[in-house]
């Protein structure tokens, strides 16, 4: 345990990053070289992550790996990980090599650039998952958006230009409220130490703004209804991969913001402001839901779906049960691999039509019989099918929302049957049907490399599906003292406001 | 130095050192004509660099001279080392530009140390004269720099235009100097600290008001903030990029002197005025940049801003604020004097484009420039992890420890605005069809450029000096 684990998987991007501006030129072994370093960079990362996981201690709540420097005076260079945040940090890592694998050939212009800019958006985002400092998570949670920014803006669709700057400006907008209610606490509780701010009790009103905040940003970047119009604009303008990366991983920063801060810090504002959550968790998966029923444009319908899902969530984390947040952490990591698959199948029909429309296609499963079968697994994991990773998650959360709340719990239920309803009929116009379009006559099925990608995130849907143990296991015991936290601050609380009476 | 009359003069050496060098150098230029302006500008270089060496050297602790109107604590050595980097990073990029623009005046360099003079004496004033007598000092020669390419009308006009408001505020602000010695009976800080402390007299918030318009005024704050965008546009270039940096760093210095020095007593009736100033500069900078296509008049608007944002930090009145001041100031200084070093080198053979659209597609033509410019550009909006952020996070965190909720959240907002229109040029330099790309970059711009992205992208690894310097240099004011 000598060397800094943790430090290495999250740098260790940056240095491919570096060593990619290194390369010169445009021509085709520039290219080449720059595809493979970013390659060879990601698959070391996620196998160091992976050495994590296997010395990695599930049997205790307590952060891991954790390395601490002096830095910012007050704040410390303070990295960690626990149950909840490791497998954010093993779902960026194990994504990353698959999103390059799918830009391999889609991608012709600027490669490098494209390359720099992944690599530098993973470090960014382990970053997230693994400071145990306010400002260090601001830092990293931030710094995101500039190469997202350039990801949808330079390799985009016809409207990136739009949807980049609303993805950013609406980002930045929640976030700077964030930041305003981070000093705020700092100045009550005198550090940033994350670990340190879980164990400070602050006083109710503080929580009160502050949570609402956090909120203001983790909303957006969840997204919750109604700030969530900013998501299927960048998914629809976005490259595959960077569709793919934002659906799987960045959303979840929201989700575990909100585990991470919010209900651990803010205890008493989240029991009360949890009706709140409820009803835009509800909003959200029934009306987007909807929406998605009307979309004509596969990506935007997969984004509808996304911000439905991650509705679940949202419902999970705040019921504050041991169920909903386990549902809650699981959904998010289930999601982030079955959407992240939904956008890679969208891509691959893409690149060779090179159109969106879901009226364009039609009959896929004549020439693409590979392509049907693999689409045919997400789209039924989206839908929570049992024996898929998507019906875990979702039931988790429905059964942990029901011990709190049933009217909740019974609208939310019914998000589940609309779900259905969108992703059969998407999947039933694209893939069933007479093979009529003539641009569709000459389609091939997937290709090596395509069947690559695919490969890995069939297994681990069908796995999680079928023995979603490990994921819960991993984080059980954080979650069991995230919660005994929360309900001995809630009990505190409440004895002190009957002592005011 | 054993002389005992000298060593009263100790603290002043460095203004002195400088003054006596400028007028060395004009005696070099006027005897050898405008060949020597290649040597005047080294030899400039070189004597603010030893100024600079030598503030460093002075004996520490606070120091003062001429019967206390003089002084010199880390506070003032650390604005006046910002100071002469502004003024170098201002000659350094003015190099290439007077020799491609056939304006070779060895004036110009020694303008500059002489303007910086001002400054110095500026931010190391502790009595109403001393105050008066830097600004003027500096003000002098900057209205003489804004005119110096006398055959453009832009050029005269922006002289003209700073010249005949500039006066006007040195007017008001006298006029207020005059008011507060009338009330107090004194021109020293600490004297009319004492005198305000035993009651406020209406009088003396009045002369407090004007001494603010004069100020506001030098750091182009909002409602004195007329003549910038103007000024910018029409200066040569790299006398916009001296405008932008040094001259705000004394600016600010001599603001938060006065204020924290001479007026603690009377913390509510400033500090109303501060957050007035500090909340109007920084919505009109975020909003008014918006529609400028010239990208000088940008950094106009974006530079009121800027200022908006520092007195976010002074607003506080505390040592946390002064810090966040300092810190602001000296990034500020890095990013503006980088952003103006990508400007400069807008050229083509035709000669120098200012247009925000000419920078179309700079990211194909040339990556490392539009790299840098984009790095710059992210950290001016405050974006983490580069240094725009760390500037704002400390003044912003100061507010908050003050209580000045509202100041705070119309601050973040407004910063939100302002990124706006620099995700604008980034837009058009990395997702736009590229324009005809630039000249190649002659060194020195390349250098400032490059100095002052790497500082701005790595001052998160290694923050701890300047928070340290600029800590204790907080700590000396109170």
């Amino acid at each position: 345990m000598s060397w800094p684990i943790l430090s290495v998987t999250t740098f260790l991007p940056l240095v491919g990053a570096l060593f990619i501006m290194m390369v010169r030129g445009e021509d085709r072994l520039a290219k080449g070289t720059a595809r493979w370093v970013a390659l060879w960079a990601t698959l070391v990362t996620f196998a160091i992550s992976l050495v994590m996981v296997w010395r990695f201690d599930s049997a205790s709540a307590e952060f891991q790996f954790v390395e601490k420097y002096r830095w910012l005076g007050v704040s410390a260079y303070h990295m960690g990980v626990d149950g909840i945040s490791l497998p954010f940090v093993i779902l960026t890592t194990a994504l990353m090599p698959i999103c390059i694998i799918a830009s391999w050939s889609s991608i012709q212009t600027r490669v490098k650039e494209y390359m720099i800019a992944f690599l530098v958006l993973e470090t960014l985002m382990i970053g997230t998952f693994s400071a145990l400092d306010l400002v260090l998570f601001y830092l990293f949670f931030e710094g995101g958006l500039i190469p997202m920014f350039l990801i949808i803006g330079v390799w985009g669709g016809p409207r990136r230009v739009y949807a980049s700057f609303k993805f950013f400006l609406y980002t930045l907008l929640g976030s700077v409220l964030m930041l305003l209610a981070i000093m705020a606490m700092y100045w009550d509780a005198g550090t940033t130490d994350i670990p340190a701010l879980m164990r400070h009790s602050f006083p109710l009103g503080l929580q009160k703004w502050a949570w609402l905040a956090f909120f203001a940003s983790f909303a957006v970047k969840m997204p919750m209804w109604p700030v969530h119009t900013w998501l299927p604009d960048a998914h629809v303008e976005a490259p595959t991969a960077g569709s793919v990366i934002l659906a799987a991983i960045l959303l979840k920063m929201g989700g575990y913001g909100f585990l991470r801060f919010s209900l651990p810090m803010f205890p008493a504002a989240s029991f009360d402001f949890a009706p709140l959550i409820f009803t835009l968790s509800v909003i959200a998966i029934i009306y987007t839901s909807l929406v998605a029923l009307m979309q004509e444009d596969v990506k935007k319908l997969i984004a509808y779906s996304s911000v439905a899902h991650m509705g679940f969530v949202t419902m999970g984390i705040f019921a504050a049960t041991t169920q909903g947040v386990a549902g809650g952490i699981f959904q998010m990591i289930s999601h982030g691999i079955v959407s992240g698959a939904l956008f890679l199948c969208v891509g691959v029909v893409y690149d060779r039509i090179h159109t969106r429309e879901i009226a364009a296609y039609g009959g896929l499963v004549n020439r693409m019989p590979l392509y049907a079968a693999v689409f045919m697994v997400f789209t039924m994991a989206n839908v929570g099918l049992p024996g898929t990773s998507g019906f875990v998650g979702e039931f988790l959360t429905l059964v942990g929302t029901f011990k709190v709340n049933i009217w909740v719990g019974s609208l939310a239920t019914f998000g589940v049957i609309l779900s259905a309803a969108y992703a059969l009929w998407l999947y039933r116009k694209i893939v069933f049907g007479a093979l009529d379009k003539p641009q569709l006559a000459g389609i091939k099925d997937l290709g090596y490399r395509e069947m690559l990608i695919f490969a890995p995130l069939v297994i681990l849907t069908i796995l999680l599906g079928v023995a979603p143990k490990p994921v819960l296991d991993m984080s059980a015991a954080s979650v069991a003292q995230l919660l005994e936290n929360y309900n001995a601050a809630l009990k505190a609380a409440k004895l002190a406001a009957m002592l005011v009476q | 130095m054993n002389n005992p009359q000298l060593t009263v003069l100790l603290p002043a050496l460095p203004e002195i050192v400088l003054a006596c060098g400028a007028m060395l150098l004009l005696m070099l230029g006027v005897f050898r004509g405008e060949r020597s302006t290649g040597m005047v500008n080294v030899l400039a270089l070189v004597l603010l660099i030893a100024v600079g060496a030598l503030i460093c050297r002075l004996p520490p602790g606070k120091l003062s001279a001429f019967g206390g109107s003089f002084v010199v604590d880390d506070f003032a050595r650390f604005l006046k080392l910002l100071t002469l980097i502004g003024s170098v990073g201002a000659i350094l990029l003015s190099l290439d530009y007077m020799r491609t623009q056939k304006q070779q005046k060895f004036e110009y360099a020694i303008l500059i140390a002489l303007s910086t003079t001002g400054m110095m004496l500026l931010i190391s004033a502790a009595d109403l004269i001393a105050l008066y007598l830097g600004l003027e000092l500096m003000s002098l020669a900057l209205y003489v720099v804004a005119a110096s390419n006398r055959d453009n009308i832009r050029s005269t006009e922006a002289g003209l235009k700073y010249f005949v408001l500039g006066a006007l505020s040195s007017g008001m602000l006298l006029y207020g100097a005059s008011l507060i010695y009338g009330f107090t009976g004194t021109v020293s800080f600490a004297g009319i600290a004492k005198a305000a402390g035993q009651g406020t007299g209406l009088g003396l918030i009045f002369g407090l008001v004007f001494l603010f318009a004069g100020f506001c005024f030098k750091i182009s704050a909002v409602p004195f903030h007329m003549w910038t965008p103007d000024v910018y546009e029409g200066a040569p270039t790299p006398v916009t990029a001296f405008f932008a940096a040094a001259p705000k760093v004394a600016g600010i210095a001599i603001f938060v002197r006065a204020t924290i020095v001479a007026f603690p007593g009377i913390v509510h009736q400033w500090q109303q005025i501060v957050v007035f100033v500090a909340i109007a500069s920084m919505v009109l900078g975020a909003f008014a940049a918006i529609g400028q296509r010239n990208i000088k008049r940008l950094m106009a608007y974006s530079s009121i801003g800027h200022m908006g944002f520092a007195l976010v930090g002074l607003a506080g009145g505390t040592t946390e604020g002064v810090q966040g001041v300092l810190i602001y100031m000296a990034i500020y200084v890095a990013m503006t004097l980088g952003a103006f070093a990508a400007i400069l080198a807008m050229r083509r053979s035709e000669g120098m484009f200012e247009e925000v659209d000419e920078l179309a597609g700079l990211s194909r033509s040339n990556p490392a420039l539009a790299f840098f410019f984009a790095m710059l550009l992210f950290s001016l909006a405050g974006i983490p992890p580069l240094a725009g952020f760390f500037a704002k996070y400390y003044v912003f965190l100061a507010a908050i420890k003050a209580g000045l909720f509202t100041l705070a959240v119309v601050g973040v907002l407004a910063s939100v605005v302002g990124a706006y229109y620099y995700l604008l040029i980034i837009k058009i330099m990395y997702f736009d069809e590229p324009a005809k790309g630039f000249e190649r970059m002659p060194m020195s711009l390349k250098f400032v450029l490059a100095a002052a992205g790497l500082i701005n992208m790595l001052f998160f690894v290694y923050p701890g000096p300047l928070l340290d310097a600029a800590a204790s240099a907080a700590k000396s004011l109170f």
